[in-house]
Formats: structure tokens, C-alpha cells, sequence
């Protein structure tokens, strides 16, 4: 199967003209507890090979699953995150199937009994409107091991010559977040979807119970979709598109799995109930296994673990642990610190919120937060590959070096081009604002005899432009504020500048 | 007290070790040149580790000449079913696909054994998963009743009745999962208990169904029984179901053996019709000899007993099918190839394997429970079976209501001959159909021989059975019925088996 080229697609356009897209995702979030979800074994991605391995997680004859206390804290506090009800009594469930990267060829995962159900996300969209994404429940299992297929072309088990299996992942925690059909979404289904795992990424780290790397696997997104005509209130035959690891292709994924099925759909064809794979490379997805009937995983309660039975006073115990939605955070966030949307998007975009919120907390004001730490960082951050709170981080540079830095500023040491030199010397390493300004020699010029003269001169070099303001054209004051700012190095108050140059003028 | 270490008691050796009488050197060189003496008719073990017991011996020996504080039964031997994980020695679970593996770890009651100061002699022999009830479904071949050669020592766990039964050990681990242990003790004349579920650790224990099986002694005296109990019971934080509650005081009930004012019920659907002449003759004896001890009888009935073979014969093999997925050829024992196939898929491999390496009891079961945990069968079978589980622990709770222990004939017959029944599954099955209730219920039974039926001169057992965690009461009856046998008989029953020596002739 060649995962270049896709099969026929209908523009999107198109494709709504006709259908209604529905779609329910799921997504597994690898917990980051330190040990895995039945054994002690450590959990740190990267390792060699089978080296976090033990009879547990290998499943050798004999052993014995006992279950992460941890685990089944961030699996009740991601329940109650999402508005969920918590089981007071659940179970897990064995999943049987045969595939080598399972040491026990079954899964152990919670069925009929999920720890938490019934909940809710609400996800808001560019356009400012929210969009709730109703959650069917949210359920504890343990990841598999991950195999890794030799001697063909693609990775894939297909034209392989052996695979190699590393148990490492067996038995790392999940938490299996599954939405109801998302429906009405029509043209925002892509949007909706992209922001729906985009506000529960947010919201997991809030959470601080994982993470949520999709790039390492540790949040990934399996994408359920259909089509019906439109107008109809049926459901389609459903496509399941396994492992969309980024948020850019879970919109992709969703705008074309859109297209695909209404380009079969309209040609009269019909849609086989199968997993498909994404390819991110070429944007397409490809026909995986079969999903049919045929399938069954015999799921019953696993006999080697004893029912989970939260308290009602661990879940409140719990509840009270929680952090404030991002969401709410946010509008609490940009309310104090008076941004506007864009601003506050473009802070949020970059991570800066947390940064922002601590520099403002050391006396900084919001405005001169977000501007240091959104502009000559932001580029180099971008420049190494990082973010700027973990790049921030790694110069050392503090919340508390833009409150000197707005200080001196403030303060009239500085004007705003002084600022700037002085933090691209922090940036660079040459020490605080105060003694980059003092080993640059930056200081505004106080003395306006000095100033005064340079607009003297410079009013002398441009008879033209001198008489065109003393005729009323005060715009073209900017012309002289620069040569004169230039006659200075730069070392005076472009403002106070502006003032003598005007006075001088007549224009006072 | 008798001079043959082979004969003795392991309570007898303890006191002899503990006295310096004896060392567990020379403890474990007898039952070991008994082994090289009576094994090759008998068939107890499917591995016999000389060198370790022997250093396991030495090094006990070194302690208590140091003057060290040891475990009651530090130096005494025992032979372990094959079913638990043993570090460093082989672990087949009586079947082919499991051969030559040798586990990385051990079970949780054998670290216990190891910590007790207590020799492993070997692995007993077993049918293949514990799936049967002759060891006639060992990949390695059947055991034999020491009574009679011909005869089956019992199954599951025939290598572990057998080898007490023979003198190559005076003590063995078993497990139970509808009747493993109690089944092979009762037909071998020796005495199996199984503890409460959640009583022993299942870590380490090869599952066959996980909410029923149960690990538990072999041996040939209530006592040593209890003594072995005290040591492989008590919380594990390693197996979620283990009971986290003391050891239920069983030593010291069997020393009491004290059954005056107990009520003694019994199970009016677990008697008379169905059970050997010979076999109901004893028990009815047995129960006299409790009331001449001050106990005092009722009747009870179960009524939902009727269905427990058909609950447990549904539950056993969903479980199982699920617990033996594991053997695939992945990662340990047996891996073959298909036939004919040149670059055969891991799929491929897994079923040739799976086909080769299991032998056809474990295969209908496979198929059974596959069958009976399929969606749109699910709730038909697998869970009408759980309904009727709940239906038969009520009884026993009601039962329990009116009296302290229930008593029934531990199996419907004496010990058929090899072969008999290899063709009639359903017959096979009958045979468990006293101590079955017990598994899917959880609680405690003990058998311990209630003489020989007159019919055919063969081991007849009593079975005892108690509430959860009164494991103690188990003990209680048992000691007291067995004094009061012993003294009628003049001596332990295993006198009365044939020489072996005799019967390998």
C-alpha cells in the first residue's frame, strides 16, 4: 500500500454540502507516575530496551498484577477534571487478544466499569464561541510493549523481515479519555476536534498527572469519524484513524478522513468499518485492519485484581486537589492583566502564561511582562528549538531581571532602546540589567544643555523641513527626533527631544 | 517414635533436628535414595534437585550448629508442586510447552520455604495446567498410587499425594483449584488441605483460574499439615487478592484437636446416592467417632450444589483460557514452527506452537471457555455461572448458620484404575463434585483419610469443611477424627500400604 498517495477525496467544501461529519475521539495519556500501573517497575521514556522490565510486566507464568495507588489518584482527579461522575465500585476487565508486544495476549483495562463517566470538556474556538464536548467516560489500562518491524521499507509489519519487541512501555499507565459522538461541529469539525485534545493537553498538565508529549507518545489521539446526509440525524459507518500524534493532524486527519468519505459516499460506494493509519508526512491515511464484528476481546472482570472502591472522602479529599480549569484560568488571567484577545492568544501560544504570572507576581507590570519575555527571547527560544521558559530556564535569566529591567526603565535610567540593548546583554550573558547598562555605558543624557544643542544643530542642517513645522506640519517633527537622537548615540529621551524641538519651532 | 527418617512425620523431624539428633543432611539423603529407590514406579517428580537440597541442607545444618534461631521447621524437606515458580529450577507445569523453563524468580510461598530453612527436593509431577484428576493429562506421564500401581494417585496434584504417600517426602505443596489436593489425598490415604482463597499467596502460582485456585499442604498427618500451613500462609502484598489478616491459629488447633460442642453438619446433597459403598461406609464412621468426641451432628442441605460442576466447569475455563493465552512462543518455553511455511508470521508461530505444546484436556478447555466468554454467549454462560457461585456461597452461609464445619466423603470413589475414565471427561469430572463447592465459595477444606473401603481395600477420605478464615476449625475435627482412626487402627493407614519394593515387583 503506497503511503504517498491517497485515495479520492471531495473538497470539504463539497463534502459538507451533502453530509454531516460526526466524530468521537479517543485519547491515551501515559500517566507519569514513577512506577508502572501493576508492577514497581520505573517508567522513564528512553531507556535501553527490556531493561524496565520484571515478571510482572512480562507476564511471566505465575506472576501477579497489584494495582498503582498513584495511578488510580490521577485516573479519579482526571475523572473529576472532566465533570465526571467516580465509580464508587469498579472493576477491571481483561481485553483478549493475541499480539506480540502484549506479554499476557491480554490487556488489562476497565470495561463495562470505567473509574469515571459521564463528564464533560469545554473547548472554545477561534472565533471565541465554546463548543462542549460531551465525555462517555475516562478508564484506567496498561499501555502495551512497542514493536519495532526490521528489513522492510516502511517500519511497517508489512515487507518486514523479523520484528524486535521492547517491553520497556508494557504496563506503563493509561488513561483512556473517550468522548461521545461529537455532532453539529459541521465546517468547525477539524477546529473542534483540534481544540477539544488541544484543551485536554492543557488540562492534563494542569493537572500535572502526565506529561503530554505527543511527539514521545505519551498523549496520543485515535480519531473516529463519520458521515451522514445531511439533515438526516443518522450516524455513518465509522473509520477509526489510530495514533494522529500532533494537534495539526488531528485536523488534518479529521478535514480528510471528511473528504475520503464523501468522495466514496457520493460515488454510491460504501464505508468498511476499519482502523486506518495516518501519515503525517503526506497528510493521508491508508487502510489498516478490519474492525468488524468478527472481533471480540472476550472482555471479563480480571480475577487477579480486587475491585476499586474510592471513598467518598478520597474523591472530595481528591476533588479539592484539582487547579483551576485553564480555561477559566485564562479569562481570569487576561482580565487582570488588561491583554487584549490577540495578545493574550499570542502569550498562550508561546507558554508564556505561567512565565507572565510569575514575573508579574515579582512587581512586574502585565505590559512590560509580556513584552520582555515575548520579543528578543522569543526569537532566540525559537532559534534553539525551545521554549522560552525552559530556554529562560537554561541562561538563568529570572522574572525578577525584567522587574529591574521595567525599573530602570521607570525610573528614567533608560529609555526604551536602552532597554532593549541592556536585555540583549542579560540575554547574552553579560549579567543584570543594571550592570549591563553600567558596563555599556547606557544612561538617557539628563542634561538638557546637551540636548538642547543637538536640536540647535540639527534644525541649522534642515532649514527645509524647520520651516514646513513652524508651518503647522508638527508630523514631520519624527525626521528631526531622529538625526538628533543619532547627534545623541541614542543617550535621550526621544520624548523630551520631541518638546525642545517643537518649542524651538514655535509649535510649543 | 519411628527410626526410618523416610517414615517419619515432619513433626517427628523436627524434633529430631531441633534435638541434634539427626541432621537435615541426613534427613534429605534418605528421602532422596528413597526417591532413587521407589520413583521410577511411582513417578512423583518430574525433577528431582539433589545437588540443591543438599546444599539447602548443609547450609541449615551450618546455622543450627552456629546456634542460630531457626524456623520450627527449619532442615525438614518438601517437595513442591510444579506448578510454582522455583528460582533456578525447571518449571513445566506438567506440560510441553512450558518444557525447559526455569524461572527467573520464585513464588512467593517457595521464598517463604527457602526462608523456613526448608530443603526443595524437587518438582511434582502434575496433569498439564492442573487439569485433571489422575495425572493421566501429564505430558510427562501419569504418577501411580502407591496402593496399587495400576491406580491413579489422584490429579491435579497425583505427584504431590503420591510422593508423601510413597515416603520420598513427608511433606509437599499443592494446589486446588476444585479439589486438586484434597482429590489425590483422599485416594492416596494422606491428608491435603486447602486454605482459604486469599489464604496462601498465589504469587508465583501458575495460574489455571485465578479465582479459584488455592495453594496448600501435603501430608500425611493433620499436624504437619497445619505446620506447613502456618509457614506458606499470611499476607502478601505481591497477590491483591491475599487476605491481609493473620494466619488462623491452625498448629494450635491441631494440637488441641478438641471437637467437643462442635456442630458437625452434614450435606444431605453430598451424601448416599452417587458415593462408593465403601467410601460412605467410612465417612459414616468417621462421623460416629466425632460424636463419641463430644461433637454433635446436624443435617444441612445445599440445594444449589446441583449446578456447582456446571458453574465450575464454565468459570474454570474462561479463566483458563485467558490465564494460558500467555503461551505463545514469545518470549519462553516450547517455540515451533509450522510446517511448510518459510517465513512463518508470529501468528503462525504461536498457533503451531500452541498446538503442539498443549495436550487435548487443556485444548477443550481452551475451546471451552473461549466459547463460553464470546459476546452473545457471555451472559448465558459465563454469567449465569457467577449467579450460580453467589446462589452456592449462600448456601454455605446459611449452612454455617446452623454448624460449625460441614463434612461430606472428600471424592465419590476410591482410586479408579489408569485409564478408566481418560475417554469420559464427564466421569472424570464427577469426581470432584464434593469439593468443587468449596473453590467457587472460597472457603477452606481439608481431607484426611477415613479408612479403606471394604470393596476394594483403597484409601476412602473425609472431607472437612469450614467457614472463611476459620481454617482452625479444619484442624480441630481433623486431629481429633484422625487420633480416634489411628488408635482404632492400631497405627497410621500408610502402615497398611504395600511395601514398595513389594509392589514393584
Amino acid at each position: 500500500m503506497s503511503t504517498t498517495t491517497g485515495e479520492r477525496t471531495l473538497g470539504f467544501d463539497e463534502a459538507l454540502a451533502a453530509y454531516d461529519p460526526a466524530m468521537g475521539l479517543e485519547v491515551h495519556v501515559e500517566l507519569g507516575t514513577a512506577t508502572k500501573m501493576f508492577c514497581g517497575c520505573p517508567t522513564e521514556f528512553g531507556a535501553e530496551p527490556n531493561t524496565q522490565v520484571c515478571p510482572v510486566c512480562l507476564g511471566l507464568p505465575g506472576a501477579l498484577p497489584v494495582v498503582n495507588a498513584v495511578a488510580v489518584e490521577s485516573a479519579i482527579r482526571i475523572g473529576l477534571a472532566l465533570n465526571c461522575s467516580i465509580a464508587s465500585w469498579c472493576r477491571f476487565a481483561r481485553k483478549n487478544y493475541f499480539y506480540p508486544d502484549m506479554p499476557k495476549n491480554f490487556q488489562t483495562s476497565q470495561y463495562d466499569e470505567p473509574i469515571a463517566f459521564d463528564g464533560y470538556l469545554d473547548v472554545e474556538l477561534e472565533d471565541g464561541s465554546v463548543h462542549r464536548v460531551e465525555i462517555e467516560r475516562a478508564h484506567m489500562e496498561e499501555d502495551t510493549g512497542k514493536s519495532l518491524h526490521v528489513g522492510g521499507s516502511t517500519g511497517r509489519i508489512h515487507g518486514a523481515t523479523h520484528s524486535l519487541v521492547d517491553y520497556n512501555r508494557a504496563g506503563i499507565p493509561l488513561i483512556e479519555i473517550v468522548t461521545k459522538p461529537i455532532l453539529g461541529t459541521r465546517e468547525k469539525a477539524p477546529e473542534v476536534a483540534k481544540a477539544y485534545v488541544s484543551a485536554l493537553r492543557d488540562l492534563l498538565k494542569a493537572l500535572e498527572v502526565s506529561d503530554v508529549k505527543m511527539e514521545q507518545g505519551s498523549m496520543r489521539c485515535d480519531v473516529n469519524l463519520s458521515l451522514a446526509p445531511s439533515g438526516s440525524g443518522a450516524l455513518g459507518t465509522r473509520t477509526e484513524t489510530k495514533n494522529v500524534n500532533s494537534l495539526r493532524s488531528v485536523e488534518r486527519a479529521v478535514r480528510y478522513e471528511v473528504g475520503r468519505h464523501a468522495a466514496v459516499l457520493s460515488g454510491g460506494g460504501s464505508i468498511t468499518q476499519e482502523t486506518r493509519h495516518w501519515h503525517e508526512d503526506t497528510g493521508i491515511t491508508t487502510s489498516g485492519r478490519v474492525k468488524s464484528d468478527a472481533e471480540d476481546y472476550r472482555y471479563f472482570p480480571e480475577p487477579d485484581l480486587v475491585p476499586v472502591a474510592p471513598s467518598v472522602e478520597t474523591v472530595e479529599a481528591l476533588r479539592a486537589t484539582l487547579p483551576e480549569p485553564p480555561a477559566e484560568r485564562r479569562k481570569r488571567l487576561q482580565a487582570e492583566w488588561g491583554y487584549s484577545d490577540l495578545e493574550m492568544r499570542d502569550v498562550l501560544n508561546a507558554g508564556l502564561v505561567d512565565l507572565i504570572g510569575e514575573t508579574v507576581a515579582a512587581g512586574a507590570s502585565p505590559a512590560a511582562a509580556r513584552k520582555w519575555w515575548s520579543g528578543e527571547v522569543a526569537r532566540r527560544a525559537n532559534t534553539e528549538g525551545e521554549d522560552v521558559p525552559s530556554y529562560a530556564a537554561r541562561l538563568g535569566v529570572t522574572p525578577a531581571q525584567v522587574v529591574e529591567l521595567e525599573g530602570l526603565v521607570t525610573g528614567g535610567r533608560l529609555n526604551d532602546s536602552m532597554a532593549r540593548q541592556a536585555w540583549e546583554g542579560v540575554l547574552d550573558g553579560e549579567g543584570t540589567p543594571t550592570e549591563v547598562a553600567d558596563a555599556r555605558g547606557l544612561e538617557l543624557v539628563q542634561d538638557t544643555g546637551a540636548l538642547e544643542a543637538a536640536v540647535d544643530s540639527v534644525i541649522a542642517a534642515n532649514p527645509d523641513v524647520a520651516e514646513k513645522i513652524r508651518g503647522g506640519k508638527v508630523q514631520a517633527v519624527g525626521a528631526l527626533i531622529g538625526q538628533v537622537m543619532k547627534e545623541m548615540r541614542g543617550q535621550a529621551d526621544a520624548a523630551t527631544a520631541r518638546q525642545i524641538i517643537l518649542e524651538r519651532l514655535g509649535q510649543g | 517414635m519411628t527410626t526410618d527418617l523416610t517414615r517419619a512425620t515432619a513433626a517427628e523431624l523436627a524434633d529430631l533436628l531441633t534435638a541434634g539428633s539427626v541432621s537435615s543432611r541426613e534427613v534429605t539423603r534418605a528421602l532422596l535414595d528413597r526417591t532413587a529407590a521407589v520413583d521410577g514406579a511411582v513417578h512423583s517428580y518430574l525433577h528431582v534437585d539433589e545437588e540443591g537440597a543438599l546444599a539447602a541442607a548443609d547450609a541449615v545444618d551450618r546455622r543450627r550448629a552456629a546456634g542460630e534461631g531457626l524456623h520450627a521447621l527449619a532442615g525438614v524437606p518438601i517437595a513442591v508442586k510444579d506448578v510454582m515458580a522455583t528460582q533456578g529450577l525447571p518449571t513445566t507445569c506438567g506440560s510441553r510447552i512450558l518444557e525447559g523453563w526455569v524461572p527467573p524468580y520464585d513464588a512467593t510461598l517457595v521464598a517463604r520455604l527457602r526462608e523456613a530453612g526448608m530443603p526443595i527436593l524437587g518438582k511434582t509431577n502434575m496433569d498439564e495446567f492442573a487439569m485433571g484428576s489422575s495425572t493421566e493429562h501429564s505430558a510427562y506421564g501419569p504418577s501411580r498410587n502407591p496402593w496399587d500401581l495400576d491406580r491413579i494417585p489422584g490429579g491435579s496434584g497425583g505427584g504431590s499425594s503420591s510422593v508423601v504417600a510413597s515416603f520420598q517426602a513427608p511433606l509437599a505443596i499443592g494446589t486446588d483449584t476444585g479439589g486438586s489436593i484434597r482429590q489425590p489425598a483422599a485416594v492416596t490415604g494422606t491428608v491435603g488441605t486447602k486454605p482459604t482463597y486469599g489464604g496462601v499467596s498465589r504469587y508465583g502460582l501458575v495460574a489455571l483460574a485465578s479465582s479459584l485456585d488455592q495453594a496448600g499442604p501435603c501430608t500425611r498427618t493433620v499436624l504437619d499439615a497445619a505446620l506447613l500451613h502456618e509457614v506458606i500462609g499470611g499476607h502478601d502484598p505481591m497477590d491483591s487478592t491475599s487476605i491481609d489478616a493473620p494466619v488462623p491459629p491452625v498448629v494450635e488447633a491441631a494440637r488441641r484437636a478438641d471437637v467437643s460442642g462442635m456442630r458437625i453438619g452434614i450435606v444431605k446433597e453430598l451424601t448416599g446416592e452417587g458415593f462408593q459403598p465403601g467410601v460412605q461406609a467410612r465417612f459414616d464412621e468417621a462421623v460416629q467417632h466425632l460424636v463419641d468426641a463430644g461433637a454433635e451432628v446436624v443435617e444441612v442441605s445445599c440445594p444449589s450444589f446441583s449446578y456447582a460442576l456446571a458453574a465450575y466447569y464454565l468459570i474454570l475455563p474462561s479463566e483458563a483460557s485467558s490465564n494460558l493465552a500467555k503461551f505463545d512462543a514469545m518470549r519462553y518455553g516450547l517455540r515451533v514452527s509450522p510446517d511448510g511455511v518459510d517465513a512463518p508470521s508470529a501468528e503462525q508461530v504461536m498457533a503451531a506452537t500452541r498446538d503442539a505444546g498443549f495436550g487435548d484436556e487443556v485444548k477443550r478447555r481452551i475451546i471451552l471457555g473461549t466459547y463460553a466468554l464470546s459476546s452473545g454467549y457471555y451472559d448465558a454462560y459465563y454469567g449465569s455461572a457467577q449467579k450460580v457461585r453467589r446462589l452456592i456461597a449462600d448456601d454455605f452461609t446459611r449452612a454455617f448458620g446452623s454448624a460449625d464445619v460441614l463434612v461430606t466423603p472428600t471424592a465419590p470413589t476410591t482410586a479408579f484404575r489408569l485409564g478408566d475414565k481418560l475417554d469420559d471427561p464427564m466421569a472424570m469430572y464427577l469426581n470432584d463434585i464434593a469439593t468443587i463447592p468449596a473453590n467457587l465459595a472460597g472457603i477452606p477444606g481439608l481431607s484426611l483419610p477415613s479408612g479403606l473401603a471394604d470393596e476394594d481395600g483403597l484409601p476412602a477420605g473425609f472431607q472437612v469443611l469450614a467457614p472463611a478464615m476459620a481454617d482452625d476449625r479444619l484442624y480441630s475435627v481433623g486431629a481429633a477424627l484422625e487420633a480416634r482412626l489411628t488408635a482404632a487402627w492400631g497405627g497410621p493407614l500408610l502402615d497398611r500400604a504395600p511395601e514398595m519394593d513389594e509392589v514393584t515387583r
